[in-house]
């Protein structure tokens, strides 16, 4: 294949991975789309393999690293729980990390790629490797310490190291000195030990990075990391002088950076201050403590499965609002057979589904349609929040933050101005908690103390269960 | 000390309830509390003897030996001067007083150096005091009963019907008042099937009428109608004449008229004159529910049904007793609720706790004391217009919000200006020409990326994800590239390298798409 086709190859590949994520705006064309990703990243390998700078020697050597590489990778799709889906994508983003490293180390000790390039060229091309690895470091070892997290090998608490900014901005400091040296290195060996010692520092810095972050900001982290792993295939394809590598990258990147700007604003928070890190326990506490003082307006008034049940069966409209709690408690299945069960009843059930809610980006969107939700009753928070005092019960399953009045009551509380899904306009509003705990922004709930809410106390499935049960009887 | 509560018989004329019903008892028990039960008090109210024993309560026979054995006795009605003669010397009484209305019973009470809570002295704007409004409660069943009562003495459906017989009309129903008996009467007529419309002085009820499936009718004059502790007030003359107008309007279209109009501490106001009783179509029903004080229509024989005019006017002044088990259950479920907030403790002993708001409002008499009237509560200042601080939903995807101030959009031309021109001044072309494909795929991704709906977000990131294992391409050409100079190459560092590369590279590629496939698979209608 000659040089020109594989560009042409590479050129029908960028078309389709555009289709791909074009074919995302809505879940009919979304299955084609992904099909185009396949197509295209097809394209891409074969012509690369076949083009003009693989030799045949390389073939048996390829093939076996696909094949040890995508049974990992198939296993993994199949065995995953939809539950479990932050911790596989944050694990799959780590990996691209690693290999954009490996990639850039490779690249720097092969004299061919800097062969035939003058000065200028060659301290670009220098600076693109150096680039490359370091935003594949930061990536892979962010990813590692946010799979942790989301898998719960590591505390959710933000690790918060005296003077972190400090150590941040000496990070920086010496990786802009050790790249200078890099620049500058005579030989291969000197230049290594630049980068070698860059890696070490970008790895440590991705790590800290993640370790400050709280458990609620996860959404944006995971975005992210998507975000980083993107430019870092982006760098790579600068490294190797390929537009392919370079638009996919820029793609990938800019979806990840869109996806953390939603999720910051549907946090309210700036994007700064979320990677500062800290809010996810502990940094809004004495705030709220003073406001505290001003809560008790009213009382919390429990409610048992069998009322909730009757509740339900006596209500026209319904709007259910999950939240991670329920991927915790894995009751997806059960609200489902509520939703169908009360469906039959020719009750009108919606699911309003606020953009943090979960771990990820569109986690309960995922679970719902595992559980066989149909996509046409699940709601986004813009569609569905002026339906609220239509409905007769709003049920919120193991949410807290993103339903907490304060958001919009209480000027002076950390989630001021936070939009939310307004469950409290409803008729009644039912609570499924395990306890009174606040939620990650460590915010006092006031829907707790509304008139018109119950609290139903219990482990999410558990509960379910039991209204399910009330409900069939 | 456990303490003991007391129910005794009714002695009013006419009065079925009893203070608490077995059901409740129990939750007393559980309470600390021991309950002792007038034999016969629950008999008018369906709860025998039997059912308050197995519920944990002692039986007494006779008044005399209840009232001096217990501690604490609850009552429904006003107590009379000879039940308060066989009070204990500082016991604790709990039920209606009506202090305003019973100086001679407060004196008495008095006397007796009593506590006395009075059930109709709660501070109803406390919205932790609902669960004992008694009040309400019974005006919830009293507004259901008066519906009830109008269908017995109607002659025909309340809802309309196709019949083979031909077409029924629906009944027209119209309620006077929309307090808690009136929206009670509101949704029981609206479940049977009538043409329910009301009327209160106080327009921000509207709502709630609405929501029980009424027509708010309005009086066409301007004035604002809330009194206070959700009564109504009284009106000024022009606003009057224009509700009489309405009212005889309504009076000669609709079938049925319930009226609970009242002002505190007022004789009922006359809503319904003689000839607009006339004006009724022949068979018609008035429900007055407000005939113990007097009555809002001008016919009304307190404690009777009368036919004037071809109409009946019920004037029954006991319809809770005429749904006594129901107002009996609701009446001791808030004398439990009381409890609980009197003995927080749960050890039977009760702490009259002047330091509650609540309470305090209750409390009429404290060991011998008069109390009443508290002082009014210190309303926590209502909530300050808050939800301006929401900030303005951002509709629709990109175009967020006002565009950015100019200066600001300045400002960021004028810095992309400048890196434009650095990179333009110093990079060389062959770079320039990849930088040109960069920029370009941004903006592309951008514009793409905002088109996807957020319920695919997961998906989204899962197939970026496998879509960046495009990376393997960089080690692909590393692997055995063709080596056509003699270079000093450390082929095996750089073999290895890339093969671990592909391979991870391959876990993402295979694993995203195929972990994209099974979710996007899950997404159906």
């Amino acid at each position: 294949m000659s040089e020109s086709l594989a560009t042409v190859s590479y050129i029908g590949a960028i078309i389709l991975f555009i289709l791909s994520l074009g074919g995302l705006s809505n879940p009919e064309s979304s299955r084609r789309g992904n099909l185009y990703g396949m197509i295209g990243m097809t394209i891409a390998v074969l012509a690369t393999v076949f083009g003009p700078r693989v030799s045949m020697a390389g073939i048996p050597w390829i093939i076996g690293a696909m094949v040890v590489g995508g049974s990992i990778g198939l296993y993994a799709a199949r065995k995953v729980q939809m539950t479990q889906m932050p911790e596989l994508v944050a694990m799959m983003h780590s990996l691209v990390g690693l290999a954009a490293c490996l990639v850039g180390f490779a690249n720097y000790i092969d004299p061919i790629a800097a062969l035939n390039l003058s000065s200028a060229e060659k301290a670009i091309h220098e600076i693109e490797v150096y680039l490359g690895i370091l935003i594949g470091a930061v990536t892979f070892a962010g990813s590692l310490i946010a799979f942790g997290k989301l898998s719960g090998k590591i505390g959710g608490k933000p690790l918060l190291l005296p003077g972190r900014h400090f150590l941040n901005l000496i990070g920086l400091l010496v990786v802009i000195v050790f790249g200078w040296q890099f620049l500058h290195a005579e030989t291969i060996s000197a230049g290594m030990f630049a980068l070698t010692v860059m890696t070490v520092i970008a790895l440590l810095f991705g790590m800290h990075m993640v370790l400050a972050i709280g458990g609620a900001d996860m959404p944006v982290v995971v975005s992210m990391l998507n975000s980083y792993s993107g430019w870092a295939a982006a760098a790579t394809g600068f490294m190797l002088n390929n537009d392919l590598l370079i638009v996919t990258g820029a793609l990938v990147g800019s979806s990840g950076a869109i996806l953390s700007y939603i999720m910051c604003r549907a946090m309210n928070r700036n994007f700064i201050s979320v990677i500062a890190g800290g809010f996810g326990s502990g940094g809004g506490k004495p705030a709220q403590k003073a406001e505290g003082d001003a809560q008790p307006a009213g009382e919390v008034v429990a409610i048992s499965a069998a009322d909730t049940a009757e509740l339900l069966r006596e209500a026209k409209s319904v709007i259910i609002v999950p939240g991670y709690g329920m991927a915790v408690a894995q009751a997806q299945h059960t609200v489902f057979e509520i939703t169908q069960v009360l469906r039959e009843k020719g009750v009108n059930v919606r699911f309003g589904i606020h953009p943090v809610a979960g771990r990820m980006p569109g986690h309960m969107n995922v679970l719902l349609a595992e559980a066989k939700v149909p996509y046409d009753i699940v709601m986004e928070m813009d569609e569905i929040n002026a339906d609220f005092p239509d409905t007769d019960v709003a049920i919120v399953i193991g949410a807290n933050d993103i339903v907490n009045p304060a958001a919009q009551e209480v000027p002076d509380s950390p989630i001021a101005g936070m939009p939310v899904l307004e469950v409290w306009k409803a008729k009644t509003s039912i609570m499924m908690k395990r306890s009174m705990a606040t939620g990650y922004a460590g915010v006092d709930n006031p829907l707790f103390y509304k008139e018109n809410n119950r609290m139903l106390f219990g482990d999410a499935k558990k509960m379910l269960d039991e209204v399910l049960t009330a409900l069939k009887a | 000390m456990a303490l003991m509560i007391g129910i005794p018989c009714e002695t009013a004329a006419g009065e079925k309830r009893v203070a608490s019903v077995p059901e409740v008892v129990e939750k007393l028990i559980k309470l600390g509390f021991k309950v002792a039960v007038e034999s016969g008090a629950g008999d008018a109210a369906n709860c025998s003897d039997d059912a308050y024993r197995a519920a944990g309560a002692e039986i007494i026979a006779g008044a005399t030996q209840l009232w001096a054995s217990s501690d604490i006795v609850f009552k429904v009605a006003v107590p009379s001067s000879a039940e308060v003669g066989l009070m204990r010397e500082g016991g604790v009484l709990i039920g209606f007083i009506w202090p305003a209305q019973n100086p001679e019973l407060m004196q008495q009470l008095a006397a007796k150096k009593a506590t006395v809570l009075a059930i109709d002295a709660l501070p109803r704007m406390l919205s932790r005091a609902q669960k004992m409004d008694a009040l309400t409660s019974q005006a919830g069943v009293a507004g259901y009963r008066a519906v009830i009562e109008a269908a017995n003495v109607f002659g025909r459906y309340f809802n309309g019907q196709i019949t083979a017989a031909g077409k029924v009309q629906p009944a027209k129903v119209f309620i006077a008042g929309a307090g808690v008996a009136g929206l009670a009467a509101i949704g029981t007529a609206a479940g049977l099937g009538a043409i329910v419309r009301a009327n209160d002085t106080r327009a921000e009820v509207a709502d709630q009428v609405k929501s029980l499936g009424g027509e708010f009718v309005k009086v066409e004059y301007e004035e604002e109608g809330g009194g206070g502790g959700g009564y109504a007030k009284v009106m000024s003359e022009g606003f009057q004449q224009a509700q009489r107008e309405m009212y005889a309007k309504q009076a000669r279209e609709v079938d049925i008229i319930i009226t609970t109009a009242l002002i505190p501490g007022k004789p009922a106001p006359r809503l319904i004159t003689a000839e607009m009783v006339q004006s009724m179509k022949p068979g018609s029903v008035i429900v007055d529910m407000a005939a113990e004080r007097g009555g809002n229509c001008e016919l009304t024989e307190p404690g009777q049904a009368v036919v004037k005019h071809g109409v009946t006017i019920v004037g029954y002044t006991d319809l809770n007793s005429r749904l006594a088990k129901q107002s009996s259950t609701l009446y001791g479920t808030n004398l439990f609720r009381l409890t609980e907030e009197l003995c927080k403790t749960k050890d039977g002993i009760i702490n009259v706790n002047m330091e509650d708001d609540a309470i305090r409002g209750l409390t009429v008499i404290k060991d011998g004391a008069v109390t009443w009237p508290a002082p009014p509560i210190k309303m926590p200042a209502a909530k300050p217009a808050a939800a301006p601080v929401a900030a303005p939903a951002a509709k629709g995807h990109g175009a967020s919000g006002a565009p950015a101030s100019a200066g600001k959009t300045a400002a960021i031309f004028a810095a992309a200006a400048l890196l434009f021109l650095l990179i333009g001044a110093y990079a060389p072309a062959a770079f320039l020409g990849h930088f040109t494909v960069f920029v370009l795929a941004c903006f592309v991704g951008y514009m793409v990326v905002w088109n996807v709906t957020p319920a695919l977000h997961t998906p989204l990131m899962s197939v970026t994800n496998a879509i960046s294992s495009i990376i393997a391409i960089g080690a692909l050409v590393q692997i055995a590239p063709p080596l056509a100079f003699g270079l000093d190459r450390p082929d095996a560092w750089i073999r290895w390298l890339a093969v671990v590369g592909v391979a991870l590279t391959a876990v993402n590629m295979f694993g995203g798409f195929a972990v994209t496939r099974r979710m996007l698979s899950m997404f159906r209608k």
